[in-house]
């Protein structure tokens, strides 16, 4: 699937544009036309760095950090949507993934929003993958995280007439590939992560702080994750909410082993949890949020650990795509011979069908992935790998 | 709505049979294309439709209904279209603080909550005004899904006695219909949604039940629909079952019998 999209002005072939979502009824699918919304016969709606719209619907997209991924995602992960990856069993590749969807989000000067229990997000970020770029891709980089210092002034020799013309307005400078390759090992330059935006939420530091308001019927640090997401998309505008911000922006968010002990949830460790519903009521209240604002999350889950399988089964019907990992360390796929040269399996188990009756399903259900030295990829799994 | 799925219920948006409770259901794989029928099949009927829409926004429903030739817009701005949106509501409820009792005021509740308020709402979006002169033939709720309101919190009981009384007023007193739709998640052993979805089956007339091919995934054919039509009455007549498979596509869904896929004739 070809990433090439124009950069520069940013005008989408299929002319519809992510349009702002406030108290409105208007939600961030919402397809608006070119003729209309116009600010004042101004400037036309600039698409957003690092979005492209689908092929079948016009839903924004963005990229997940895997271009394999996105392909078998149906084009990307659509804004406003939750991602949910099931955790392999000792939790190694999930991590990964994880942190190509942050990085893919420096790189396209999203801002992020990591949530987490056990590690802080500062380090977290310091591990993610540096990016690999090619010279063009270096110097739209550059552009996209030194967009506010103004070119120095060249004097023009020839076309000096050309000089006192105004500056022309170069549009927001979006890193024209959807979807970049990462080198695992490679941590990602100081300069890169100086320049984003981010805001970590690391559960111990908010875990004293008493509850504003009444008491919800959520869990504590539930809860409390929520209303700080919820905050930074309200304050810094995400759903529409200040019309005046110049430049739209995608939110990341990014939540790490939720539902784990860490995040003081009993349902990994009994059966019979009194608690479940706490979970699944914060997958629904995030749904709404994501809804409206211009958002688009990830969540690892360990689900092998969760003892009662309706809640898995809930918390796969509350997220929009779900993807399982299942490694294949310490099983006796280890020693098939048909697996020798993969790490584990990929099961795309479900893809939103979003503003459409159907979805773009790939058709090849046997997926196996195989981290290499530098780089994480996604194969069929076909007879022929076996020789 | 599609029409071979009208051909199949024997159904018509002329006419249709009224006071019916109609469940559908969907077992390893998406059911929500029968919700998109009926939505716009009782839009186009001409009736006074409450959509409790639970796990979708919108904008979602309305771009599908505008492919099967609804507005929902238009209806809604008409007085035709009472339109619930949960995931809206619900930030609503968590983040600002609510005046007055909201439909999905159990949110808010730390305990297992009651759905009373859901059906004052519903109840008061079908009854017709006093006058009693209403341009739209009869009322008709649609829920999608209750299911989800397992996940917030409720217990099946609760949700088994929000369909009883929904069933009361819109089917018998106000001689509507209502269709619901449930998630079947037997095999992940879902007690809860079990005791809900054997309990909806007893009540209702007639049952769709989307299920994915036992042999796995297939490019041409997505499904299969089971159709169950129960006789409530202790009649002679024994309930009648039929199946058909299914393929999804941009604007329409096209069934044909088992077996007898085009794909493969």
């Amino acid at each position: 699937m070809a990433a090439a999209a124009t950069c520069g002005a940013g005008v989408l072939s299929s002319g519809c544009v992510a349009s702002t979502a406030g108290r409105s009824s208007t939600t961030s699918f919402q397809r608006r036309s070119k003729a209309s919304g116009a600010d004042g016969g101004g400037p036309r709606l600039l698409s957003i760095a690092g979005t492209r719209p689908s092929v079948r619907n016009g839903q924004l997209l963005v990229s997940t950090g895997l271009p394999a991924l996105d392909q078998l995602l149906g084009g990307g992960l659509a804004v406003g949507t939750v991602l949910l990856i099931e955790e392999d069993k000792y939790s190694i590749y999930s991590p990964l993934l994880f942190k190509y969807f942050l990085a893919e989000g420096i790189v396209n000067g999203h801002t992020l929003l990591v949530a987490s229990a056990k590690e802080k997000p500062a380090d977290i970020l310091q591990e993610l993958p540096a990016p690999l770029l090619d010279d063009n891709g270096k110097k739209e980089l550059e552009d996209v995280h030194n967009s506010k210092t103004p070119e120095s002034d060249v004097n023009m020799k020839i076309a000096w007439r050309y000089q006192l013309q105004p500056k022309m307005q170069v549009g927001p400078v979006s890193s024209s590939r959807f979807g970049h390759y990462y080198d695992v090992s490679k941590r990602i330059p100081q300069e890169l992560l100086g320049s984003s935006k981010w805001h970590g939420f690391f559960l111990p530091e908010h875990i004293t702080s008493d509850l504003k308001g009444e008491p919800c019927s959520l869990s504590g640090d539930y809860m409390k994750l929520l209303q700080f997401i919820q905050n930074i998309i309200y304050t810094e505008g995400f759903d529409g909410s200040n019309p005046q911000k110049k430049q739209k922006n995608i939110l990341r968010i990014g939540i790490q082993n939720f539902g784990s002990p860490f995040w003081g949830d009993d349902i990994c460790c009994t059966e019979n949890s009194d608690n479940s519903h706490r979970l699944t009521k914060f997958f629904y209240v995030l749904r709404g949020l994501l809804r409206t604002s211009l958002s688009a999350c990830i969540i690892t889950m360990p689900t092998h650990l969760i003892q009662n399988k309706a809640i898995t089964a809930r918390v796969r019907n509350l997220s929009d795509t779900v993807v399982g990992l299942e490694s294949f360390i310490g099983s006796e796929k280890e020693t098939n011979s048909l697996y020798k040269d993969y790490h584990g399996l990929i099961h795309i188990r479900k893809i939103p069908r979003l503003n459409n009756l159907t979805c773009d399903e790939s058709d090849v259900k046997d997926l196996a992935f195989k981290l290499k030295r530098k780089l994480f990829t996604i194969e069929f799994l076909t007879e022929a790998a076996a020789h | 709505m599609f029409p071979e799925l009208n051909n199949l219920l024997g159904t018509t948006p002329d006419g249709t049979e009224q006071g019916k409770l109609t469940l559908l259901c969907d077992a390893k794989t998406d059911g929500s294309f029968l919700v998109h029928h009926f939505l716009s099949f009782y839009l186009k009927a001409n009736c006074k439709v409450c959509f409790v829409a639970l796990v979708q926004s919108f904008s979602h429903y309305n771009i599908v209904a505008q492919k099967l030739g609804v507005s929902l817009t238009a209806a809604r701005e008409q007085g035709q279209l009472v339109f619930l949106e949960g995931l809206k509501s619900s930030v609503d409820i968590f983040f600002h603080a609510q005046e007055e009792p909201h439909p999905l005021q159990f949110l808010r509740e730390a305990s297992a909550g009651n759905l009373q308020s859901l059906y004052q709402f519903v109840r008061d979006s079908l009854k017709p005004v006093d006058s009693g002169e209403t341009p739209w033939k009869f009322p008709v709720l649609l829920v999608d899904n209750l299911s989800v309101l397992l996940s917030l919190g409720l217990e099946a009981v609760a949700v088994l006695d929000f369909m009883q009384y929904c069933r009361a007023t819109v089917c018998c007193e106000l001689k509507g219909n209502v269709v619901a739709l449930v998630h079947d998640n037997r095999d992940a052993e879902d007690k809860e949604n079990g005791i809900l979805l054997n309990g909806l089956s007893h009540q209702s007339h007639l049952v769709l039940r989307a299920e994915g091919l036992a042999t796995g995934f297939c490019k041409d054919v997505h499904g299969q629909l089971r159709i169950l039509w129960r006789r409530l009455q202790p009649t002679a007549r024994r309930d009648q079952s039929l199946t058909y498979q299914y393929k999804i596509q941009d604007k329409n869904v096209s069934f044909f019998a088992k077996g007898m896929s085009p794909a493969i004739l």
